[in-house]
This record gives structure tokens, C-alpha cells and sequence, in this order.
């Protein structure tokens, strides 16, 4: 049986992020995942924002690990080579109330020692954002939000984690959790495993997680999102994020865009009962349409090429990051929603206390891989580098997504880095994500795929066990 | 940087057929930059027959169509074939930059013919609700997957919209074993070919539900099944109208857009709602010199009309390179 100093439940943005803090210790690390890959759970749909730490609450724990969150995301996006734009984001006013209210976040704000926060007026919106609606009076401007891509930043850390000795297993669901002081045995669909301490970071699933060792004192309530994508070509729509005012449930219908340049309009904020529920539906574009066009009156409705839904882990207003002291070496990091993204580095820094707190020996390697090697994305180089990139390897020019430019060779690494299905290497790469939606590149995908793993192409799938693409294969029947 | 009289990007019917005009109209050197391994486009996975009945007066299929010109082509020494050759850039000067597997070559003609054909409206483009779960294809995605691959996509099977590529699965996916359950058609009509909806779908007893639409896909892994209303003249769903259609594949065939996203990244107007070229004469577009035809000019139901709309280009290619000496 393996043995394991920290068991970890989950490998979205919050897992992964504690894995990598917790490998620059000499701790043996394991990270269980029920999905096929990484970042298939709650991450996966996540807005990619790095909030800046202004519209939450004061007094919560979740309002403070997002400022610190903010500064440590960009210090780590240096370390794992990820890419990062600091846009900063408008908070956008339509009346005199409204104005009034932004007033009432930036002094919030500023007791969080969110930096660089300025009301700006008509005619400073009129220069610097344009396309903004005539109707907006005033805005609070947060020079610190940035945008990430959120799936390839759980890869990122991952990878790190790995490279510093952390054990990641996919397709790994727990099934029980039994305390056997001091630790605990984790059944897993892979087998047992031993762990002195587990972390739960289960997302939609924390509370089910959690009633493995029989504590209940909370419940994950999911938060259906609709988002709505559109054309690279709408790139310079906008230069900031966009945010009405916050209402009580959510941070209101947005204009921001992915790292990858595709303005990006939502979310709804609709509570669900059912934890696998992904749909989209026709009144949630039309709610998103609407709160779009407030901020921006110009958007296209025909330029929308892709859309999906999240579900936010709610569990009450504020994160549940704790030890439970009924069940000795067993820490929640439960309700992990808005702004979970922005807020992992410092909510693995907060574990890293509590595991420490809880008699975790926390002592540093000889060596730690602190940085992490770039991957290469054609679309994000000129063609200069290109050009020198196929003198060293021509898998570069072997072009497999033509609408967002993707080579043979980045799909080959993409799986040479872990990706197992087609949405994993649509996450890491771009190919299938563009305006075709792999109308002309998924059987080429399917072929690679299969050359680089063994697997048959009917065993490929979109995003793991009974997503099978094709039905059967006849290409060699007799 | 190399210099050309012509460059024609799209070894299709189009760009197969604009070549070949140049050239018999005396244009010189002609470079055509395919980004396939073969030249003949979509007509390669277009295995039914039907083509060729206006422009040859026969019966063809899709690849004997293609090799009629894929002939004429090879035959024509001023004509320099590039395959797997992708374009990642144009200029409004015409010079235009590709990968080729081993480079990166820049070549900058007189004359520049885009024949770089269309993409289907996906699922995404109609906003059709529900899950997103593997099973969901563009009918042509499905075509290729049948005809080139030998892969068969699935075995319960929707067809929303009754486009060609639609009917024409309908008919191929029966004839590989699968059921198709049902085409889902939002129009009171079919948006494709009257003998296609006699040789594709009446003959194979295919239920066609016109005046109905798809409300909603469902399925968490794999497609479950569809929601579908009849809808009232404004497209909105009728009440009591509403059932569920097991399936476990769902194919998209609600139509076709020219793939114009080079000549914009040019500076060559583009219609916002067709996609298609802005301009005053067929084939010509804001650029001089710059020319588009076939289905990248405007969606054609036939190839027998893309062969003649790209001979009418490849004319006025070598035309304009003839007044620009």
C-alpha cells in the first residue's frame, strides 16, 4: 500500500495549487482526481479572471485571500510561465446611486489594500473604453485584474507539482475514507492508499467528501453560470473587464475575454439542484445578451461561437477552509466559488498553515523546480519565431486547427504532458476551440491520439469513460 | 520571398478550376497551395453521385468529379501545385505567408485567387440548448468520418436541418446500419435539393419533421436524447407540442459560410452577415487583384456552378495580370 504524508482530493485550481505549494516540502504528495484529467470538474468552466479583491464583502475570509491572491498569481504566473495580461477592470455606474455605490467598494477596497483603485469619469470611459455604453456615468477602475486561462494554469501547477515529486492520479475516484489514527486508509476506484492528512478540495463534491469521515456541517450548493464566447475576430471589443455593480448572489453579467483573446459575456448566476447539470439554455443567453449589451449596446449575437455552463461550489457566503477537529488530520477546503481562482495561491499558503498548525513538519527540499518551461503556442508567436521554431522541428509546420493555428507538434506535447481526450487537448492547445469547432481537425486529433498512446479511435473520447467520439471502427474490417 | 503571376489558394473544385482557366488564358506561373495531402477538397468525402449532370452531361461522384480536374491540373506545366501548404497570413499587397511541413515561405503574385471554400454553422451558431456531451457532429464532420476514415460516428441518429449534407447522411448512415430517427426541420420546406429529398429520405422512409425544432440536446458523457417542438410562424415553440427522441448521435446540418477570415485579415470588406466579399463584380472583392470564387465567393447548391463561377475568376485573373503589365 502506498503510503502518503497529504492525500488530496480533487484536481481543480484548488488541489493542484496546495499540491505545488506542498511540493517544496519533503512530503510525499498524492492527488486523486475522479475525472480522466485535470481541471474537468468546477475549474473548467471558471471566467479566468485574477480579480483585483474589490466586490466582496468586508470581513470575510474569502475577501481577504483574494487581494493576497491577486499579488501571488502574478508572482507565480512568472515561476510557471504562464501567460498573464493585467488589463485592469471597470466597475461601471449608470446612475447617481450607482455612483454613489462605487464610492462605498473603492473605500472597501482600499481597507483591503487593493491597490491603484481611481474613480474615472464620462469622458475618461468615452477615451478608454469606448464601445462602453453612452449611458454609464462613472466607473471604479482596478488597475490590478488580470486574465489567465484557467485549466492551463491547474496543467501548470500540476506539472510543477509533479516535476517536485507530487503523485497525480487521474480517473481516480475516492470512494471511502477511513480514520485509523494516525491517518487515514483512502479507498480509492484504484485502491488503498495511506495518508497522515487529507485535504479535501472536492469542489461540487466537497460535502459528499466530506461525509466519508462523518462530518456534515455543511452542504455544496451548485450555482449554474452561463457563458457565452465569441469570435477571436471581436478581440479588441473591449480593453478592460467589465462589471456592473454586484448584486447579493454574484458579481452581475460581464464583458471580459480569455487569455486567448475571445471576448467572453456572463455569467448567469441561477442556483441548481443537480451537481451535473452543464446545460445551456435559451433564457440564459437572452439574460446574458441583455446584461451584456448594457455594458456594451454593440455586441453581435452573430458572433457568439461557443458557449457553456459552470456550476459554482456554494456552501453558505464565504469559503470553508478548516480542520476538523473531530476527525484529527482532516482539512475541508469546501465553497471554493468566486474568486476560488484568483484566491488559490493563498488559500495553499492558509492550508500549508493549518496542516503545520495541525503537527505537519513542513521542511524544505534541498531543491525545488521552482519554474516551470514555457509550451509553445504558435498563435502567441510571430511568425518570425515560427519560422526558426521549424528549422528545429518541423511538427511545427504541420498545422492540425487551422481556425486558431495549431501544429502537430503542440498537440503531440499537449499529450506528452498528460492529455487524454480530445477536451484536454482542446484545453492545452486551442485546436477544436475556434469558429469550425472541429468541424475539419477532430479526426486528425482522434489519429494522433491514438499514435501517441496506443489507445484505438474508438476509444477516444471528449472528455473521458462513455464519451466515446465514434461508435465503431471499420477501417480494417476484413 | 518569392515573386508569381498567380497564386490560387484552394486545391478544390474552385481553385482547381480558376488554375486551370488562368492558365488556358495564358497566364504563366501559377501556384496553387492546397493544405490537404491531395488535391479535390470536400468532393474527395462526397462519395453519392450527382455531380457533373450541367458541366460534363454525366453522372459523377464526388471524387470522379475531382480527378477530372486533378488530371487537367497535372497536365498544365505553368501550374506549380503546393500541398499541405497552410496559409497563416495575407497582406493587402497580396503577399502571402504558409507553412509547409520543413518551412515557412513567403511568395507575393500579381494576381491572387481565394478559393478557400466554406465551414458549416455548428451547434453553436443556432444556439441550441442543453448539454454538451460527445455525439454532437456537423453532418460534414460526420461524412468525413464515414467516407475517409471508416469510422462510424453512431447508430441513433438526429439530423437537425435538412440541408444537402444532411439528407445525403441520412441516406449514408442508413445504408453503414445506423437508424436514423428523425430530420428536425425548422423551415415549413427543405433547404436542400427536391432529389435529394426523394433518393435520400423518401426512399428510405426517414421521418422529416418540418415546422419543429430541437429545444434541447440532453446527455452528461455520451448524446441521451433530443427535446422537439412544432413551432408558430415567429419559430417559438407550441404549447403541447413537446417530445423526446432517443438518439445517441446528433448531426448539424443548418448550412454553409464562405471561409473568408484570410481576405479579412487582409483588409478586404466582408459582408458581416453572408461572410461573403463585399464587391460590385462576381468574383472581384475591395482589393484589386484579390479575387474570390466558388463557395468562399457565395454558397452554391451545385459544383457544376462553382466550376463555372471560378473559370469566370481564373478569366478575370489573367485579365487583370495582362492590363497590370
Amino acid at each position: 500500500m502506498k503510503i502518503y504524508d497529504v492525500a488530496i482530493i480533487g484536481g481543480g485550481v484548488i488541489g493542484t495549487s496546495i499540491a505545488r505549494e506542498l511540493s517544496r516540502y519533503r512530503l510525499r504528495i498524492g492527488l486523486f482526481e475522479k475525472e480522466e484529467e485535470l481541471a474537468f470538474g468546477v475549474s473548467k468552466s471558471n471566467s479566468g479572471i485574477i480579480h483585483p479583491g474589490t466586490q466582496n464583502p468586508d470581513g470575510l475570509i474569502k475577501s481577504r485571500l483574494c487581494v493576497q491572491g491577486n499579488r501571488l498569481t502574478k508572482a507565480l504566473a512568472g515561476e510557471l510561465s504562464i501567460d498573464l495580461k493585467e488589463v485592469g477592470e471597470l466597475v461601471v455606474a449608470f446612475n447617481e446611486e450607482e455612483g454613489s455605490r462605487l464610492i462605498e467598494i473603492k473605500k472597501l477596497g482600499e481597507a483591503l489594500k487593493v491597490p491603484g483603485l481611481k474613480i474615472v469619469d464620462k469622458a475618461w470611459l468615452k477615451v478608454h473604453e469606448p464601445n462602453l455604453s453612452d449611458k454609464a456615468i462613472a466607473a471604479l477602475y482596478a488597475p490590478t485584474a488580470a486574465i489567465i486561462s484557467p485549466y492551463r494554469w491547474v496543467y501548470d501547477f500540476s506539472e510543477n507539482a509533479a516535476r517536485n515529486g507530487a503523485e497525480i492520479f487521474t480517473g481516480t475516484k475516492v470512494e471511502s475514507i477511513l480514520p485509523t489514527p494516525p491517518g487515514f486508509e483512502v479507498g480509492t476506484s484504484k485502491g488503498v492508499f495511506r495518508a497522515r492528512y487529507v485535504i479535501n478540495a472536492s469542489g461540487l463534491y466537497a460535502d459528499e467528501v466530506s461525509k466519508l469521515v462523518g462530518v456534515n456541517s455543511f452542504s455544496i450548493r451548485p450555482r449554474k453560470g452561463e457563458e457565452f464566447l465569441l469570435d477571436k475576430k471581436e478581440e479588441h471589443l473591449t480593453n478592460h473587464l467589465l462589471f456592473p455593480l454586484p448584486s447579493k448572489n454574484s458579481k452581475g453579467i460581464l464583458v471580459t475575454r480569455t487569455s486567448d483573446g475571445n471576448p467572453m459575456i456572463g455569467p448567469t448566476a441561477v442556483d441548481a439542484d443537480d451537481k451535473e447539470d452543464l446545460s445551456t439554455t435559451q433564457e440564459g443567453l437572452e439574460k446574458v445578451l441583455e446584461g451584456a449589451r448594457r455594458l456594451i449596446p454593440s455586441i453581435n449575437e452573430n458572433d457568439i461561437i461557443a458557449y457553456f455552463a459552470g456550476l459554482r461550489p456554494v456552501a453558505g457566503d464565504d469559503f470553508i477552509i478548516r480542520h476538523e477537529a473531530e476527525v484529527p488530520g482532516f482539512i475541508n477546503v469546501a465553497g471554493i466559488q468566486s474568486p476560488g481562482l484568483t484566491a488559490a495561491p493563498a488559500i495553499a499558503l492558509m492550508v500549508c498553515g493549518i496542516l503545520k498548525d495541525h503537527g505537519l513538519r513542513l521542511r524544505k527540499k534541498l531543491f525545488f523546480h521552482k519554474h516551470r518551461k514555457k509550451e509553445i503556442h504558435l498563435f502567441a508567436i510571430p511568425l518570425e519565431k515560427t519560422k526558426s521554431l521549424i528549422k528545429k522541428d518541423p511538427g511545427y509546420s504541420d498545422i492540425v486547427c487551422r481556425c486558431e493555428m495549431v501544429s502537430a507538434k503542440e498537440v503531440r506535447e499537449a499529450i506528452a504532458r498528460g492529455a487524454r481526450t480530445m477536451d484536454g487537448i482542446k484545453f492545452r492547445t486551442r485546436a477544436q476551440a475556434g469558429r469550425c469547432h472541429g468541424g475539419f481537425c477532430t479526426t486528425r486529433i482522434m489519429k494522433i491520439l491514438s499514435e501517441e498512446t496506443g489507445m484505438p479511435l474508438v476509444k477516444v473520447t471528449k472528455r473521458g469513460k462513455n464519451s466515446e467520439i465514434v461508435k465503431k471502427d471499420r477501417s480494417s474490417d476484413e | 520571398m518569392t515573386n508569381r503571376d498567380l497564386v490560387v489558394v484552394g486545391g478544390g473544385p474552385a481553385g482547381m478550376a480558376a488554375a486551370v482557366t488562368a492558365a488556358e488564358n495564358g497566364v504563366k506561373d501559377i501556384l496553387l497551395i492546397e493544405r490537404d495531402q491531395y488535391l479535390g477538397g470536400l468532393l474527395n468525402q462526397c462519395v453519392h453521385t450527382g455531380f457533373g449532370i450541367e458541366y460534363f452531361k454525366e453522372v459523377l461522384t464526388g471524387p470522379e468529379y475531382a480527378d477530372r480536374f486533378i488530371k487537367k491540373v497535372k497536365s498544365i506545366p505553368d501550374i506549380k501545385v503546393s500541398l499541405r501548404s497552410f496559409v497563416v497570413r495575407l497582406e493587402g499587397d497580396k503577399t502571402l505567408t504558409y507553412l509547409k511541413p520543413g518551412g515557412l515561405h513567403t511568395v507575393r503574385p500579381k494576381a491572387l485567387i481565394m478559393a478557400t471554400g466554406c465551414r458549416e454553422k455548428t451547434r453553436e451558431m443556432i444556439h441550441i440548448p442543453g448539454m454538451r456531451p460527445s455525439g454532437v457532429f456537423p453532418a460534414g464532420l460526420a461524412q468525413k468520418l464515414i467516407n475517409i476514415e471508416g469510422l462510424l460516428p453512431g447508430e441513433n441518429v438526429v439530423i437537425i436541418g435538412s440541408g444537402d449534407i444532411g439528407l445525403i447522411m441520412a441516406r449514408r448512415l442508413t445504408l453503414e446500419g445506423a437508424s436514423v430517427k428523425a430530420i428536425i426541420e425548422i423551415q415549413p420546406q427543405t433547404r436542400g435539393l427536391v432529389r435529394n429529398i426523394v433518393q435520400c429520405v423518401e426512399d428510405f422512409d426517414i421521418p422529416v419533421y418540418f415546422n419543429h425544432k430541437v429545444l434541447k440536446i440532453h446527455g452528461k458523457d455520451r448524446v441521451e436524447k433530443v427535446s422537439v417542438a412544432r413551432v408558430d410562424g415567429q419559430m417559438k415553440e407550441m404549447d403541447g407540442t413537446r417530445f423526446d427522441i432517443e438518439c445517441d448521435t446528433v448531426l448539424v446540418s443548418v448550412g454553409l459560410i464562405p471561409e473568408n477570415e484570410l481576405i479579412e485579415m487582409a483588409g478586404v470588406a466582408i459582408d458581416k452577415k453572408t461572410n461573403s466579399p463585399v464587391s460590385e463584380e462576381v468574383n472581384a472583392t475591395s482589393i484589386p487583384g484579390i479575387f474570390v470564387c466558388g463557395n468562399s465567393f457565395k454558397v452554391y447548391d451545385l459544383v457544376d456552378s462553382v466550376t463555372r463561377d471560378s473559370e469566370l475568376a481564373g478569366r478575370a485573373a489573367a485579365e487583370y495580370i495582362r492590363n497590370a503589365r
